[in-house]
């Protein structure tokens, strides 16, 4: 990649996660975009794209926003991937600069989830008084509960479940260990929506909602929103050196979606589209999985945290359990993952998610990480899944100026 | 007395009940829905196959918490149907781990649903577990 071709980020910000009961999401929204932008040290008037992301709002997000902090009749794209939301937000502006459409562009994810309760699996609708065939399967009755689930739980439960049968030694207090690791990981983290430590046991007593996978297994439904600033290298260099020392480099982002396997049509592969996403952000960042000093992936349940180390590449294949069974994944250990807190305690306000977690490897890439930090961290990497599937990969640099 | 009418389309019912699927005659993709083209070669012309009744338990969950008028606690499986992976409940056993085993043999097995105002049956599938005599 030339130098022309590179993009960075150049302001980056996080709202605090939790609940919010008096502010909407254009509120939340506003807030992450006017902190990114004063981070970047620009202006709405700098900006050349806009691309937003929220998920259970009912539309138009990023022309709300921009009447909230300023309307200056750029393109914006309205962006929904599922869970992936954030990160194809991300790399809508990413690609605008790539294209040379703009020299900076704005990305910005929010969402409103605070109390959402259990995610997908519809409430079942009255009976007609006569089995009557309808949709695409021709049901007499809603299936979900009746053949398989469809919540998300229970997908992510059996999806972890399947690398337990394919690999063995993954059971229901190994899942819950790694629960434990990332709720421990944010008592370190101010904007975690949670951020108590819990034992192994009280996570495993905790309330079953499909197991392997208890209550503080699941994500945290909660609301919150990130926003992003990028740049082009080109416009980078003519900026302050200190706008250039605070950088991060975008040195891969990539989308997948899923290819078809024999299975996917009953259970998603979540797994196909992560590893490709992986090998092809690799080889673009020209870095290898043993070069991150950090990595924050998508485990939106503590049975998807296990087969993202093995899809991400981080262990060998099938060595997943025996690589979190050596502790590297701690933060003090070798492959620090989800030092934030994770989905699980840091919270996962679905559309937020994807930017949110390259601000935290931003954050210690700058040094900036306070008592969390990772020390002398100078590659790390961000991943989401959206069920559907959609895959995000960023990898990120320091800069060295 | 009217025929029962099956939960879904792609269960027949009858002396040996069983599941179908579209088969694509170009790559032997299988899919319950229907299909335009091939999601794996995009070929378009496609058999109706029946899949095999037994099979063995590759993933499941013990699913407690639901949608409301969900019945809980039910098993969701994944289970392999001689190359042909099929999601259903595990039904006829405790849902419990104990009873629910990974690897475990499991064989289709049906259920009334009950009868509707024109007293006409709906039928339910899952698999049960085939058990060692
Ligand atoms: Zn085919």
């Amino acid at each position: 990649m030339s130098k022309q071709d590179e993009v960075w980020i150049l302001g980056i910000n996080m709202t605090k996660f939790g609940k919010y009961p008096d502010r909407d999401i254009v509120d939340l929204g506003a807030e992450a975009i006017q902190a990114a932008l004063k981070d970047a040290g620009v202006t709405m008037g700098d900006i050349g794209i806009l691309a937003a992301g929220n998920l259970m709002g009912a539309g138009g997000i990023g022309q709300m926003l921009q009447k909230q902090v300023g309307q200056t009749g750029i393109p914006v794209y309205n962006v929904a991937n599922a869970c992936a939301t954030g990160a194809t937000a991300l790399r809508t502006a990413v690609m605008a600069i790539k294209a040379g459409e703009c020299d900076y562009g704005l990305a910005v994810g929010v969402e409103k989830l605070a109390g959402a309760g259990l995610l997908a699996g519809a409430n079942r609708a009255e009976e007609n008084d006569t089995w009557t065939p309808e949709g695409r399967f021709g049901a007499v009755v809603p299936v979900d509960g009746r053949i398989g689930t469809a919540t998300m739980p229970g997908v992510f439960a059996q999806i972890g479940m399947e690398y337990g049968h394919k690999y063995g030694g993954a059971d229901f207090e190994l899942f819950a260990k790694i629960s434990e690791k990332n709720h421990s990981h944010s008592t370190l983290n101010p904007l975690a929506a949670y951020n108590k430590e819990m034992s192994l046991e009280q996570i495993m007593n905790d309330m079953m909602i499909a197991y392997p996978n208890t209550r503080p297994m699941c994500s945290a439904n909660c609301d919150g929103a990130a926003a992003a600033v990028v740049v082009s290298g080109a416009t980078l260099k003519t900026l302050s050196l200190e706008q250039q020392r605070r950088a991060v480099k975008i040195s891969a982002s990539i989308l997948t979606t899923d290819p078809w396997q024999e299975a996917c049509q009953v259970l998603p592969d979540v797994n196909t589209l992560t590893r490709n996403a992986a090998k092809t952000a690799y080889e673009k960042a020209g870095v290898g999985p043993e070069d991150l000093d950090l990595v924050e992936l998508h485990d939106c349940f503590a049975t998807a945290e296990l087969v993202h180390y093995d899809n991400l590449m981080l262990c060998e294949e099938g060595g997943a359990v025996d690589f979190f069974n050596s502790g590297a994944t701690w933060r003090t250990g070798r492959m620090p993952v989800n030092v934030s807190g994770g989905l699980q305690s840091k919270g996962h306000p679905i559309a937020a998610t994807g930017i949110a977690n390259i601000w935290e490897v931003c954050q210690h890439l700058r040094d900036e990480c306070g008592n969390r930090q990772i020390e002398g961290a100078k590659v790390g990497l961000a991943h989401v899944i959206g069920l559907g599937s959609a895959c995000g990969i960023h990898i990120l640099e320091k800069s060295a100026a | 007395m009217s025929e029962p009418i099956p939960i879904v389309n792609y269960l027949v019912l009858g002396e040996a009940p069983h599941l179908v699927s579209y088969e694509c005659t170009n790559c032997k993709a299988r899919f319950f829905g229907r299909r335009n083209a091939c999601a794996s070669c995009f070929g378009s012309e496609f058999n109706q196959v029946e899949v095999a009744t037994t099979g063995e338990l590759r993933s499941f969950t013990i699913v407690a918490f639901a949608a409301p008028g969900v019945e809980v606690p039910f098993v969701s499986g994944i289970i392999d149907c001689d190359g042909t992976s099929v999601n259903a409940n595990i039904i006829n056993t405790k849902p419990d781990p104990e009873h629910v085993v990974l690897g475990m043999k499991v064989q289709l097995a049906t259920y009334s649903m009950g009868a509707d105002a024109d007293g006409v049956e709906a039928i339910g599938f899952g698999f049960e577990p085939i058990e060692a005599a």
